[in-house]
């Protein structure tokens, strides 16, 4: 297909939730490309846990929007070989968490085959899968293992934070001949038993569009500090910005994709602001706020004045709510380090 | 068959278990009304209540002592109660209280009561390797203590649960395999996801004993449960037992069910265990004032462990950094030390 200027959210009124931007852009690749099918439990009839697949069962039937057994080595598995047959599978994992059942499939055949075939074999699929907190749902169903994805090679690593990004994001993904790693946050994709917070609904237009791979976005321009995140501290950055408007003039910046990192887009504002504050929700050693103050510190030490990090402490998210807020990066956290390093 | 007293027993443990999901439903809805809102109201997260799974609790629990372990799945709470779990403290848990089992930190799917030997895990199938690693132990150490696993039929299609079977038909470990047959896995119908109506068939792939009981009937599986435990405790290996039960709620709290045909809902009703299980105890002359008196010390029982729990304290926030290792490292986690960087001059 050929690729066109995306069209900016400005272009329409057309507000929709973050699912049904993601579900608007699959339905498009499935209606142009019969190769494309999806695969996941409760992605038929129930139409995704968390609304991810809502009314394709409709549209496509059964043989399009497979419901398959609790085996998620077989059917992630199974979508790897089919995309090595040049089919387009998009294969959902219920919650990131669970990988660990899965996790063969995943590194050693999904992400390794194009390197290992010397590039003669792609692996053209999505792996969609829901992370992250805030509602308690402890140890086993509240990850969003961002480092985890990103840390291992062969990967494409796509985290929206809005429904426009959603769904251009989605559309580059299943087009992609790579396999990529769409990964949704729970509380951003407006579901009626799940409150979002005010920003990730957004109008959408209507057409297809890509959003390309590695291309951050500035979601909020500043001059005094950069807080660079992804996912739903997005928005939680965006309030800190707003609560500190006066005091320190914050630039926001949304990754939007992990692998391919968009460098270049960070240094800028680093270059700009001197002060970098890396925010997300997965845990902080060895994950995805170290690596950007990394490369931070690799670009343009000469202009870096001050670092900080805000990130999950390395526990497993516990269950009472006082506990999973204390561990949670809450709007606070963000706006404490950025006063600090101002 | 079992005797009286035990029959008396099993339906004690039953209907605790039955009135227990009623009344957490009850208070798991609170603050979630007139609009469903998952972080409202005074239990936190995911609530899976097992109504409708009592007889594979009851009927197998009957034959284990506290020594035998039991792992079970996101659908714990009938199986914690017949196992002993303290039930205060398992609600306790449940509230998200300091004083809960783990407190606060686990949540209704990770329940664990080492005094009753009684383990749980939410990722489908986990807890059968664990099970198979209780057993390997208890061989190891020559006692005659067995281990059970819990699973649903959704999860007899996972990888953990079919190498445990191998593993344990090769080293005919004390193990039993309980899976509790409600037709659905969330919304995905048994039919679509297995051509294999009986799951106990997948038992025979490994060598292994495999048994199904079709009623959703206590005193059935007890005599099944006391075979295949039996077997296990004499030495004699281990047994994969499916058992029919009837799934009499959603999912999880919340699940619109909206997949879910009426008459299945109405079917699970017709079929429950529970006045089955009562007309077992007239027939063997339990009078009906007995049977009542009984319901009223469950019910009480439940009211008790429900009101302790709520006047419990909520966790500190800083113990969140507390028990990840059991040795803990000194300093750790490692905390941001907001105000660390000297921000200089620009
Ligand atoms: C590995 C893994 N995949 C998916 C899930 C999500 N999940 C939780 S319960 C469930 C259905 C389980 O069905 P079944 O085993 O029949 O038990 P039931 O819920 O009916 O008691 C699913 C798919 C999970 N917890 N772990």
């Amino acid at each position: 297909m050929a690729q066109v200027e995306a069209p900016g959210p400005e272009t329409t009124d057309r507000e929709l939730t973050m699912s049904r931007a993601m579900v608007e852009a699959i339905r498009s690749e499935m209606e142009e490309n019969e190769e494309v099918f999806y695969m996941g439990e409760d992605v038929a009839d129930y139409g995704g846990i968390f609304d991810s697949t809502q009314g394709l069962l409709e549209e496509f039937g059964h043989d399009r929007v497979m419901d398959v057994p609790i085996s998620e080595t077989g059917f992630i598995g199974g979508a790897v070989g089919a995309a090595m047959q040049g089919m387009r599978p998009i294969a959902e994992l219920m919650f990131v968490d669970f990988f660990g059942v899965c996790m063969d499939q995943i590194y050693n055949n999904m992400a390794k085959t194009a390197y290992m075939s010397g590039g003669s074999v792609s692996v053209p699929m999505v792996l969609t899968t829901a992370v992250g907190g805030t509602y308690n749902d402890a140890a086993q169903h509240s990850g969003t293992l961002y480092g985890t994805f990103a840390h291992l090679p062969g990967m494409k690593v796509v985290v929206p934070s809005t429904a426009y990004d959603a769904k251009g994001l989605m559309h580059t993904a299943i087009r992609d001949d790579d396999p990529v790693v769409y990964m949704f946050h729970k509380r951003l994709m407006g579901l009626a038993w799940m409150p979002a917070p005010e920003g990730p609904k957004t109008p959408v237009p209507e057409e297809p569009y890509e959003i390309p791979f590695g291309e951050a976005d500035v979601k909020r321009e500043g001059e005094d500090v950069t807080v660079v995140t992804l996912g739903l501290h997005v928005h939680r950055a965006l309030e800190a910005a707003e609560e500190l408007a006066g005091e320190v003039d914050v630039e926001v910046i949304d990754l939007r994709t992990l692998v391919p990192l968009d460098t270049e887009t960070v240094l800028d504002s680093v270059r700009k602001t001197g002060r970098l504050v890396a925010v997300d929700e997965d845990y902080r050693s060895f994950g995805v706020t170290g690596e950007l103050l990394a490369r931070a510190a690799e670009g343009a030490l000469e202009d870096l004045e001050a670092v900080e990090r805000v990130a999950t402490p390395d526990v497993p998210i516990p269950y009472a709510r006082p506990l999973e807020e204390e561990v949670q990066p809450g709007v606070e956290d963000v706006v404490e380090a950025v006063r600090a390093v101002r | 068959m079992p005797s009286v007293s035990e029959l008396q027993e099993m339906y004690e443990q039953a209907v605790t278990a039955r009135r227990y999901e009623e009344r957490l439903q009850e208070e798991y809805l609170e603050g979630k009304q007139p609009a469903f809102d998952i972080s409202a109201g005074p239990i936190p997260g995911e609530l899976h209540l097992a109504a409708g799974h009592e007889a594979a609790a009851v009927g197998v629990c009957q034959h284990l002592r506290d020594s035998d372990v039991v792992t079970a799945p996101h659908r714990p709470h009938h199986v914690a109660i017949a196992k002993g779990v303290d039930l205060r403290r398992m609600t306790a848990e449940i509230f998200g209280r300091r004083t809960g089992l783990s407190k606060g930190k686990g949540g209704h799917m990770h329940l664990y009561d080492p005094e009753v030997n009684f383990a749980c895990s939410g990722i489908i199938a986990q807890g059968c390797p664990p099970a198979v690693g209780a057993a390997l132990a208890a061989k190891k150490r020559n006692t005659d203590d067995v281990a059970v696993a819990y699973l649903g039929e959704g999860a007899i299609s996972q990888g953990a649960f079919l190498e445990s079977l191998n593993l344990a038909g090769l080293h005919d470990l004390p193990v039993v395999f309980v899976v509790e047959d409600n037709d659905w896995a969330i919304s995905m119908p048994k039919g679509r996801v297995t051509d294999v109506d009986d799951g106990s068939r997948r038992a025979d792939g490994f060598a292994v004993h495999g048994d199904r009981v079709d009623v959703d009937d206590a005193v059935a599986v007890y005599e099944a449960a006391g075979e295949a435990v039996g077997r296990a405790r004499n030495g004699n290996g281990p047994t994969l037992l499916e058992v029919q039960v009837h799934r009499r709620m959603g999912h999880f709290m919340g699940d619109p069910e909206s997949y879910r045909p009426e008459a299945d809902a109405e079917r699970a009703e017709a079929l429950d265990s529970i006045p089955r299980l009562e007309e077992r105890l007239r027939a063997h002359g339990v009078e009906d004032d007995e049977i009542e008196g009984i319901r009223e010390r469950a019910n009480d029982r439940v009211e008790d462990a429900i009101v302790w729990a709520k006047d419990q304290p909520q966790p500190d926030p800083e113990e969140a950094y507390e028990d990840a290792f059991t040795q803990q490292p000194e300093g750790w986690p490692e905390r941001p030390e907001v105000a660390a960087t000297d921000g200089g001059e620009r």
